[in-house]
């Protein structure tokens, strides 16, 4: 690993002075993510900022029926909080089918929000890469594109983003709080990340000076909810195909309806046209059906990724069909 | 920091990961270097009583904190019964992965919130994150589960 500075920050003022002050820094959570990528050579901060210990890993009910949630609060201990686990147990799902337990025990919620790719090009430094090298060119498309992105894809990337945790935050509504020195902003998570277009290195909009300090919850809506993840093996892989989905049926009709996608899109993937479709809709499987397909019928596929969506057709259904 | 429960001086530049810190520095080799990336699950310790894996952890982030490697595990709860029971089950063959394994075992066991022993599945599910590439994840389970019921 090349060098680099280590500062460590124990308040959020002293971690916005640091990013300000130091030239091409890097805030550090629980480095399950970052520690690998300057290994591999593909991030190259001078600085590194260490926020593991700021005052941010709490998870505070509000008073509209909602929560807000520390961003350095760390995956295991999220996923075990008795509020999120009762009121927002889609969230528990998501984040207990990602990763190992001890990758859970180190990896923050705002880190969550900040993974990047797992395309094997991206890692792959003899493979072009617009995202590590801009301008280089996408080796996915024409290569190997099983994993890929059939929703949000430009001619320059494919790559899927891969987390389950923001899939779940995307379908609830949730609102990102970002700090710097000039103040601090709120970002709804489907806001968040950006697709990927002409500048795919460019994956969200916070700045090089801003600091993810909180998710916040809106209440949960209403039904049952659930996230359900399809992949190679039962354990310890990233989706081909992950869903999250809440549920409400009022005598036979849909009522509410909150549905995101993973594993199929450039980015966490709030799924509104299938929305559109089913709120109001009869809750049968035929209306369940007609959803995922008016959302997939932009989908585009690559040679190796064409199952994708039928998966998604399948798992969306599948789903749903088990929640009514 | 503390490693197995002795007060411990580590002077290490910040790019140096806690398992070259334990390995190079302080001459704990029980935590071992398998993938460097955090899929294998071979450098597996406990931090504070949490397991994580050593290699995606800077040990600079980890000053003042409670470390423990295989090296110190027999005085934990668990610890000298998941060593025995591994050799009785036959937990490992060529035991590359077994101190992650057996490190990795007491965290999750203590990670969780019910009384009841957990089912071969909850094991499978919770040990996900500690490869065997010898295959010996019957042996394994069977000393998880034998510990924990």
């Amino acid at each position: 690993m090349r060098t680099f500075s280590y500062v460590r920050a124990d308040d959020v003022d002293a971690a916005l002075r640091a990013i300000t002050d130091e030239p091409n820094a890097k805030f550090l959570g629980g480095g399950t993510n970052l520690v690998d990528l300057m290994r591999e050579d593909i991030e190259r901060p001078d600085t590194v900022v260490d926020i593991t210990r700021l005052p941010l890993a709490e998870v505070e009910e509000l008073p509209d029926g909602g929560v807000r949630i520390g961003a350095l609060l760390r995956n295991s201990h999220l996923a075990a909080h008795p509020v999120i686990r009762s009121r927002y147990p889609m969230v528990a799902q998501a984040v207990l089918s990602g990763a190992s337990g001890q990758l859970r025990n180190m990896a923050t919620v705002g880190g969550n929000l900040m993974q990047r790719t797992r395309c094997l090009y991206f890692y792959d430094d003899a493979a072009a890469c617009n995202k590590r090298e801009p301008g280089s060119g996408c080796a996915a498309i024409g290569g190997f594109s099983r994993s890929h992105a059939v929703l949000g894809a430009s001619a320059s990337c494919a790559a899927t983003h891969p987390s389950d945790l923001c899939v779940a935050l995307a379908a609830l509504d949730a609102i990102v709080e970002l700090r710097s020195s000039r103040g601090t902003r709120r970002v709804p998570l489907v806001d968040f990340h950006r697709m990927p277009g002409d500048t795919p290195e460019i994956e969200t909009v916070l700045a090089d000076d801003e600091l993810i300090t909180a998710v916040e919850l809106p209440p949960p809506p209403s039904g049952v909810s659930r996230y359900r993840k399809v992949r190679d093996r039962a354990s310890y892989a990233f989706a081909l195909v992950s869903v999250a989905a809440a549920l409400d049926v009022q005598d036979g009709v849909v009522s509410s309806i909150r549905l995101a996608l993973g594993g199929v899109g450039t980015k966490p993937w709030r799924a509104y046209q299938a929305e559109r479709a089913l709120l109001g809709a009869p809750a049968t499987e035929e209306s369940f059906r007609a959803a995922a397909r008016a959302e997939l019928a932009d989908a585009v596929s690559l040679p190796h990724n064409e199952f994708k969506i039928r998966l998604a057709e399948s798992t969306i259904v599948a789903v749903l069909r088990g929640m009514s | 920091m503390r490693v197995n429960g002795e007060p411990v001086v580590l002077d290490v530049p910040p790019q140096v990961s806690l398992l070259d810190g334990l390995r190079d520095r302080l001459g704990l080799t029980g935590p071992k270097k398998g993938c460097d990336q955090g899929a294998c699950g071979a450098c597996t310790v406990l931090a504070d009583g949490e397991r994580i894996v050593s290699c995606l952890a800077l040990a600079v982030q980890y000053e003042g904190r409670e470390i423990t490697t295989i090296e110190g595990v027999a005085s934990l709860p668990d610890g000298a019964a998941l060593q025995r029971e591994f050799i009785r089950r036959d937990g490992f063959q060529c035991g590359f992965c077994t101190s992650g394994q057996i490190c990795s075992a007491i965290g999750m066991l203590a990670e969780r919130d019910s009384d009841a022993p957990p089912t071969r599945d909850e094991i499978r599910e919770g040990m996900s994150g500690n490869l065997c590439r010898c295959g010996a994840y019957n042996g394994i389970v069977d000393a998880i589960e034998e510990v924990a019921t």
